[in-house]
């Protein structure tokens, strides 16, 4: 047994002992191959590579392509590009960075914010091969710098384009930004296959339609074969493949309308959403506040950046598509609709409405003291009346009201072409059990659903969501995607790529039901809470006023109290289409701690609609024009 | 002389217990060819050098430790090791930092790091632990055990997507399971049956990946990206000749024609200042420490050991190799760095670790067990 054993792993050790020389050929025969290898590059082939080492003194460089332009639906322009001097570091051949800085200080402006921004870069890009220090050089600063080239190894002079975006901070939202290119950027672009095309370029869309569309806008890299002297310089151009310029967006949006509903936000944030109801295009798509997005093309400075990422308003958050709000009694005509197209409730049928509503045990109140008295369906729109939708939703039930609402959009997200859209809450049952934990709290109790008739409990949208929703009713039942891009131009034969209107959705709805909401919405503008906003209104319009409860902050303490006091008020929301027979728009505004829809969403809609449908600039404001004509001097449109 | 009252001497020798001359004196040398391409690919900037110095002195340390610790004790680790790999894997496919487009990277507390790294020994220590164990009874059933094995976190480092490294990972498990005595029946068939499924593995890859090894077929169809880095580096050997053209006169490395010269590219710096007799000399080299390791392979106590032993051998063959051959234009590019002289303290530690195992199965080779 045990002599066996022994001879058995005697056994054993010769075979391995024998594969030990197998894998010593093998590994012989590999370094043989390899020497093989090296022998014919570097003595048959020697002469060959010596010549093209020689030779080597062609180095490929890039020819970074024009990034496509951005237009509205009308030809404005809202990004551009323009021609401009840096002065780039090359970190690697600069022996004393602090000195070299503070020398080239003597002869341009270098500001401390500029110091801020290179070190930033440095850091951030650490293989860089080189770096901005200034951007903008003006003629007389660039001459001044050439005369004394000589004194700063790795200090250059570069032509560049940059992106320009004439309107300032309006639209900030949908156009975004671009920013540096980044090690995650960098390898995603090596993921995608498409590293090799982004050499040369520095800049790559960050968020917005230049985000999205980044591989649009971008264009393909050319390159140059540039003869180089000993020290690597270039001395000639020896050949050229041009670079393809990016292909230009048509946005959907009406640029105008855009800057006249920012205008009307003044300060005050919020979001507003207009939407084509025929097409699903976004007419025009506000958060507010938004930024300067020309600041983020130089590389932005850390200063604005933490402003920009510290402040309480959190300008940097598209609250059109990732801000979500209780839509208040906006969601009133949706609930009635569904009450008619399931039967539940005629137009006729009346309620008496004594100021309050009791359901197990407890109170809930209407918003006017002493309730409605006899309300019926068109009065439950034009009033608002609270104690019909209490008494609404308890008839149709939870699961009713998740089932008609979801096709409108509400709780889905929208597919527009923009990233970091949230998905928002339509409330039912089965979202319930989803979103919590503890089987206590997954249980739908029946109260909850009382507070869903008015718009509040659970319920949380994106305006997106809200504007989507009205332009479905407004359309009759059909809901498209919402998209921001008409078509994508080739900028040199203009062949056109139209971005199709996709139908997402068609209800089959009554006509007559649709009818009858959309009379009762104008009613509202006519004789209801809209009344007032929209005195003297010589189009039809439809509307609806909401007033959403605002949840209490967390963190309060980071911010000042009598902010954190304002921001207890009530949101303030409307919407509304135009006209009442075939409607050209639809939208949904929002105006946080507004306090009552009908005191500031209602008349800053009515400013937006006057625009569109009378092309009427509001009184104080001047015909609105980019920000920045004069800079618009200095274009370079170079192809 | 003493040294706070102990004879230096005793000292010298304390330190040299357990260290194998031979094994060290061919890896020091290898370090200072390194050091020397280095020096040049740095621009003649000695702060690179002086890192990657360090970089030696930290894996020389832990090639000590390595050193003393007994196949016995080490065998005791391999579980562990193996499964603690594991989890990291699984926990970078689910939390992991996406870092140059993949998912590798791990953070565990302050730093983080590669757990695809850690399998490149937990692998091979793993599989030979388990030949060990099944010593004495030895049959097909306990191949397939082991391809399981291995098959697992190769799957989850191919996934990440890290191609390079499970190919190293993957070799060496193969190298172990090779030096257990799989058939050659065996061999024949899966590596026919791995043949006829690369077609299917070509609709795997991503993208990028697929351009790699197209543009290794016709470099000229992408002279911006990865084409350029075959080209110039091509150009970087042949143009070296026979004697090279001597230290710091490598135009090819001065004027940027080489990409990550530092790194995976050194070779090309290397073999363009130092040309064919160079190469010579450095494959030469590498031949000596794997013989030396196979050597030891050969002569060890137990079968974990001698399994072990040669599995890390062949890795210092697979990495010089696969490095060498796509800096030369016949393999693919891969992120493969050349053994002792990239740039860089992970790979460095990796090799050192396993030449203190290496040095340990010596030292314990006449340890009879049973």
């Amino acid at each position: 047994m045990r002599g066996s054993e022994i001879r058995n792993s005697e056994q054993e050790l010769h075979q391995f002992q024998m594969r030990v020389g197998v894998a010593g050929v093998a590994v012989l025969v590999a370094f043989a191959l390899l020497a093989a290898r090296f022998l014919y590059l570097q003595v048959l082939q020697h002469d060959v590579y010596k010549a093209k080492a020689e030779d080597n003194r062609i180095s490929i460089v890039p020819v970074t392509p024009n990034r496509g332009l951005i237009v509205d639906r009308n030809g404005v322009v809202i990004a551009r590009n323009y021609s401009g001097y840096t002065l780039e570091i090359f970190p690697r051949r600069v022996k004393n960075m602090e000195r070299t800085i503070d020398e080239l200080s003597e002869l341009v402006d270098i500001t401390p914010r500029d110091r801020a921004r290179f070190r930033k870069l440095l850091q951030e890009t650490r293989n860089a091969e080189n770096l901005p220090i200034r951007n903008r050089l003006s003629d007389e600063e660039a001459a001044k710098f050439a005369a004394n080239r000589y004194r700063f190894e790795g200090v250059e002079i570069k032509a560049r384009l940059f992106r320009q975006y004439p309107f300032g901070d309006v639209g900030s939202h949908v156009l975004g930004y671009l920013g540096r290119i980044n090690t995650q950027d960098q390898a995603k672009l090596e993921e995608d296959g498409v590293g090799a095309n982004y050499r040369g370029t520095d800049y790559i869309g960050k968020a917005g339609v230049e985000a999205t569309y980044e591989a649009e806008l971008h264009g393909t890299t050319g390159f140059e074969q540039v003869e180089i002297d000993a020290a690597g310089r270039g001395i000639r151009t020896l050949s050229r493949t041009a670079s393809q310029p990016g292909n230009n967006l048509t946005l959907t949006l009406d640029m105008r309308l855009q800057q006249v509903a920012e205008i009307a936000f003044g300060e005050r944030r919020g979001a507003l959403v207009a939407i084509d109801p025929a097409s699903g295009g976004i007419l025009a798509l506000v958060s507010k506040p938004g930024f300067d997005p020309n600041l983020f093309v130089d590389g932005i400075d850390p200063q604005y950046w933490a402003e920009l990422n510290g402040s309480i308003d959190k300008p940097l958050n598209n609250r059109a598509i990732s801000g979500l709000y209780p839509p208040g009694s906006t969601i009133k005509p949706y609930l009635a609709l569904a009450a008619l197209e399931t039967g539940k409730r005629t137009t006729r049928a009346t309620i008496f409405d004594p100021g309050y509503f009791d359901f197990g045990g407890r109170r809930f109140r209407d918003d006017k003291k002493g309730g409605h008295g006899t309300v019926d369906m068109y009065k439950s729109i034009v009033e608002s009346c609270d104690t019909y939708y209490y008494h609404l939703a308890n008839d149709m039930g939870i699961d009713a009201i998740a089932r008609f609402l979801g096709p409108f959009g509400f709780g889905s997200r929208s597919g527009i072409d923009l990233a970091g859209e949230f998905t928002g809450v339509l409330p039912s049952p089965e979202w319930k059990q989803k979103r919590f934990k503890r089987l206590a709290d997954q249980k739908w109790f029946p109260g909850e659903t009382i507070s869903i008739g008015i718009g509040q409990g659970y319920h949380s949208y994106t305006p997106l969501q809200l504007a989507q929703a009205m332009a479905m009713l407004a359309g009759g039942g059909n809901i498209y995607k919402a998209r921001l891009v008409a078509h994508i131009d080739h900028p040199r034969n203009g062949e056109r790529r139209e971005v199709p209107a996709e139908l997402l959705q068609s209800v089959t709805l009554k006509r007559d039901n649709v009818e009858f909401i959309k009379r009762a919405m104008a009613g509202v503008n006519k004789e209801g809470t809209g009344a007032r906003a929209f005195a003297g209104v010589t189009y039809t319009v439809g509307g609806k006023t909401g007033t959403a409860q605002v949840i209490a902050m967390k963190q309060n303490e980071k911010y000042e109290e009598a902010k954190v006091a304002e921001r207890h008020r009530d949101h303030s929301l409307f919407i509304a289409f135009a006209p009442l027979e075939s409607p050209r728009i639809a939208l949904a505004v929002i105006v946080e701690n507004g306090g009552f829809g009908a005191r500031a969403a209602a008349p800053l809609a009515r400013t937006v609609l006057d625009y569109f449908m009378l092309g009427k600039v509001p009184a104080g404001m001047e015909q609105p024009t980019p920000e920045d004509d004069a800079a618009a001097d200095e274009e370079l449109e170079s192809d | 002389m003493e040294l706070a009252g102990i004879p230096v001497r005793r000292i010298g020798v304390r330190l040299a217990e357990g260290i194998d001359t031979t094994l060290l004196v061919l890896m020091l040398a290898l370090s200072m060819l390194g050091f020397l391409a280095l020096f040049s690919a740095s621009y003649e900037n000695p702060s690179r050098v002086v890192s990657q110095a360090v970089n030696l002195a930290v894996a020389l340390a832990a090639m000590w430790l390595v050193a003393q610790v007994p196949p016995q004790t080490m065998m005791r680790f391999a579980v562990p090791a193996y499964l603690i790999g594991l989890a990291f894997l699984v926990a970078v496919a689910l939390f992991g930092d996406v870092a140059n487009g993949a998912r590798r990277w791990l953070h565990v507390g302050v730093t983080r790091f590669q757990p695809s790294e850690m399998m490149k020994l937990a692998l091979p220590l793993m599989l030979a632990w388990y030949f060990h164990k099944h010593e004495t009874s030895l049959k097909l059933r306990n191949f397939g055990v082991a391809a399981m094995l291995l098959i697992i976190p190769l799957g989850l480092i191919a996934r990440q997507p890290d191609l390079g490294t499970a190919a190293l990972v993957g070799a060496a498990g193969f190298y172990v399971i090779f030096f257990a005595g799989l058939g050659w029946r065996v061999l024949g068939t899966l590596t026919a049956i791995g043949l006829a499924a690369l077609p299917i593995g070509w609709g795997f890859l991503h993208s990028y990946q697929r351009k790699r090894v197209l543009t290794l077929l016709d470099p000229t169809t992408d002279p911006l990206g990865a084409g350029y880095h075959i080209i110039q580096s091509t150009i970087a050997v042949g143009s070296g000749g026979l004697w090279g053209k001597g230290w710091l006169n490598g135009t090819q490395a001065h004027l940027e024609f080489i990409p990550e010269r530092h790194t995976d590219f050194i070779f090309a710096v290397f073999s363009e200042e130092f040309g064919l007799i160079g190469n010579l000399v450095l494959i030469t080299l590498y031949m000596l420490l794997i013989a030396r390791g196979l050597v030891i392979a050969a002569n060890a106590a137990t079968v974990f050991a001698r399994l072990l032993a040669g599995a890390i051998s062949l890795m210092f063959f697979t990495y010089a190799f696969v490095n060498m051959g796509m800096v030369s234009g016949i393999l693919p590019v891969v992120g493969v760095p050349l053994p002792f002289l990239s740039y860089g303290g992970t790979a460095l530690l990796t090799l050192f670790i396993g030449a203190g195992i290496l040095m340990s199965v010596h030292r314990y080779r006449k340890l009879v067990q049973t």
